[in-house]
């Protein structure tokens, strides 16, 4: 997910299968091929109406957070009666597979869309197939312009970070010689800005001020994040808070720790609510996450996607999906919830 | 052509322009490694300290045993898309064995490796016996080993991996430092490598069936047999990389790995390997890993943003081909 210059290069020649059209969707083609040839179609094709199709984008199949997603868009589909298509882009940066999937669904007949928009270089996209009666709605980050889809339904980043800003800040109240390491996803990434601003707003601080230490891009996996820990230490030992895009990032910002026997006394906060996130939260890797909520965001979407196509109500403006900080460790004046309440809500 | 290929292959070269020419892609990475390591010595007390050396060793292992077989392959004038797609596929089988399927886990290591290896022999039969360019085989196999990769392991990482699988990230003390068995077996495999490439008959033919598979094969060399056994070399190779990787992350990790093709081609031509076949030198891979590897954790040290540091990576990647380019031209 994490998109780096090289990266870009490879994943642009090694070309992953970008869009799928799921077994139902099919089925669905099949049904629709055999009525429009005018053949004698089986009794249970013609007596149903025609399915709703409902497609969703995700920036890539490759992470847990947009395949819990897909799933949860799955099953809603399936209790809807809803046809759905997936597509995905290549990475978090692939606007241009984003934009084929979404022309793509338009042509076999999407009545909506659901899109994780990578980047403002899918608004043309989205804006030309409005024109074409699709509903279209931006799940987990706006597109930009923010109005250029029909809705947004996310987690509010910014708040995500800014409440284990506001959670780091309290837990080390009152000690001294705080170092802090931050640890992005990618350059360029939407997401990963307003959760590094929410963090620093929650923490009291601003870029470049002299307690962060290091500043590095983990590319929102554990194997990069680890290497890029590492460095991190050796520039400065000192590091005591670690703030992560992710919980892959933080499982291997606390590997580093680890191999230098620096695990304890150093606090790590996260963003997601992953299960095995808020597994490290219960076994005490990480201090606290803030827990987001992608099936609820694929729900909605396709029961809003149904609605409008069966009974033509647009759904508008922007729906906050929930953000809740889990720790077992709460501080006062952050409202938090246990690993308890984290594990029967978490998504992965 | 045979005269040539014999003379440049047995190390006596006629002309002094071609021996100043191998001299430059030998030692020009070795000195660009000695700039790199004086710079960033002189900007930040912090690089050369033997912690962080032993760091830089840990971090680069991985990608080293990679570029080992990579540089075989680009030895044959080909190329290899799969190694980083292929060494992930191969982590996941080997992990998920062990801890979700309770396999042994000597077996399961020995699994994860073969699968590996199967990989690189279905690389090597595509590029042999159907003869299509190596480019587009192992694109088509990246694909292949990282779907794989992502419906095994259902997108979750394995963790709680016992103990002989991890092996190769425990450490051992040496000189007032700690190195992992990781970093030593990539050295290790480098050395053996090298040995095989310079000191046997088979080594010699992977050389000659590089620099010009008409003329090698005219000679007696069984060029298809060469190109068969480099490819499944490589993707044994990627097994043990497979390992190392999991030994240094503690897990069975699905999204490991994706960027590590291009790492390990760019560690391959920096180490003064041409991209044309025939030419180069395992130990050279071993210096151009450790070139990148010394430029990623050097600037992170300095505090310089990750996109330059691709930015630094481009132009090495560049300076080196333009070399080995250069030298060519001169050569012919």
């Amino acid at each position: 997910m994490g998109s780096s210059g090289l990266r870009r290069t490879i994943e642009g020649i090694g070309g992953r299968p970008r869009w799928r059209l799921s077994a139902g969707a099919f089925s669905a083609v099949a049904v629709l091929v055999t009525a429009g040839c005018g053949s004698s179609a089986t009794p249970a094709a013609s007596a149903s109406p025609k399915p709703v199709i409902i497609g969703l984008i995700t920036k890539t199949d490759a992470n847990p957070f947009f395949v819990k997603m897909r799933q949860g868009a799955e099953r809603e589909a399936l209790l809807k009666g809803a046809v759905l298509m997936t597509g995905a882009g290549k990475d978090s940066s692939d606007a241009a597979g984003e934009v084929t999937a979404l022309e793509n669904m338009v042509s076999a007949g999407a009545k909506a869309i659901l899109i994780t928009p990578d980047s403002a270089g899918v608004t043309a996209a989205v804006k030309k197939a409005r024109s074409q009666g699709v509903l279209v709605i931006a799940l987990d980050s706006p597109t930009d312009p923010v109005d250029a889809a029909d809705a947004l339904f996310a987690t509010d980043n910014k708040k995500a970070g800014q409440l284990i800003g506001q959670y780091a800040k309290a837990a080390e109240a009152g000690k001294t010689g705080i170092k802090i390491a931050l640890f992005d996803e990618a350059p360029g990434s939407t997401v990963g800005k307003l959760r590094h601003d929410g963090f620093l707003l929650g923490y009291g601080i601003a870029d470049g001020d002299p307690q962060i230490v290091c500043v590095a891009n983990g590319g929102g996996n554990q194997t990069d994040s680890q290497t890029q820990m590492e460095n991190c230490l050796t520039k400065d030992p000192g590091i005591n808070v670690v703030y992560t895009i992710n919980e892959p990032s933080a499982f291997g910002v606390y590997k580093a720790l680890q191999n230098r026997g620096k695990q304890n006394g150093v606090l790590i906060v996260s963003v997601d609510g992953g299960c095995t996130g808020v597994g490290g939260v219960k076994d005490g890797r990480i201090a606290a996450t803030s827990q987001q909520y992608p099936l609820n965001m694929a729900k909605l979407g396709v029961d809003a996607g149904v609605d409008f196509a069966l009974n033509g109500k647009r759904v508008s403006g922007y729906t906050d999906t929930g953000v809740t900080l889990i720790s077992d460790k709460p501080v006062s004046g952050v409202d938090s919830k246990d690993t308890t309440f984290g594990l029967a809500n978490c998504w992965g | 052509m045979l005269a040539r290929l014999r003379w440049t292959e047995f190390g006596r070269d006629p002309g002094a322009a071609i021996a100043r020419a191998r001299l430059i892609s030998t030692l020009g990475p070795l000195i660009a490694l000695l700039l790199a390591s004086i710079f960033f010595s002189i900007r930040t007390d912090r690089f050369l300290t033997t912690e962080n050396l032993s760091l830089i060793t840990q971090q680069v292992a991985v990608v080293g045993v990679l570029a080992i077989g990579q540089t075989l392959i680009i030895l044959t004038a080909g190329v290899d898309l799969s190694c980083g797609a292929v060494m992930a596929f191969g982590t996941i089988v080997m992990t998920k064995l062990a801890v979700t399927h309770g396999v042994n886990p000597f077996l399961a290591i020995a699994l994860g490796i073969g699968v590996c290896l199967g990989f690189g022999v279905l690389n090597g039969l595509l590029v042999t016996v159907l003869r299509l360019p190596p480019f587009i085989v192992t694109l088509g196999t990246l694909n292949i080993a990282f779907a794989l990769t992502h419906i095994t392991s259902n997108e979750e990482t394995i963790a709680n991996l016992p103990d002989p699988v991890v092996f190769f990230g425990n450490t051992f003390r040496f000189a007032g430092t700690t190195i992992t068995y990781g970093s030593v077996l990539a050295v290790a495999l480098t050395l053996i490598t090298w040995f095989v490439l310079t000191k046997t008959v088979g080594g010699r033919h992977v050389y000659a069936t590089g620099n010009n598979p008409d003329a090698a094969r005219l000679a007696g060399v069984r060029t298809r047999r060469v190109l068969l056994a480099v490819y499944a070399t490589a993707g044994l190779l990627y097994g043990i990389a497979a390992l190392v990787l999991v030994g240094r992350t503690g897990v069975g990790d699905p999204q490991a790995g994706q960027s590590a093709n291009l790492d390990s081609i760019t560690a391959v031509v920096v180490g003064g390997t041409s991209l044309f076949g025939g030419r180069g030198s395992v130990l050279g891979t071993l210096v151009g890993t450790l070139i990148v590897g010394i430029f990623r954790n050097g600037l992170q040290l300095l505090g310089v943003a990750a996109i330059y540091q691709f930015l630094i990576t481009g132009v090495l990647v560049i300076l080196a081909v333009a070399v080995d380019q250069l030298s060519r031209r001169r050569q012919a």
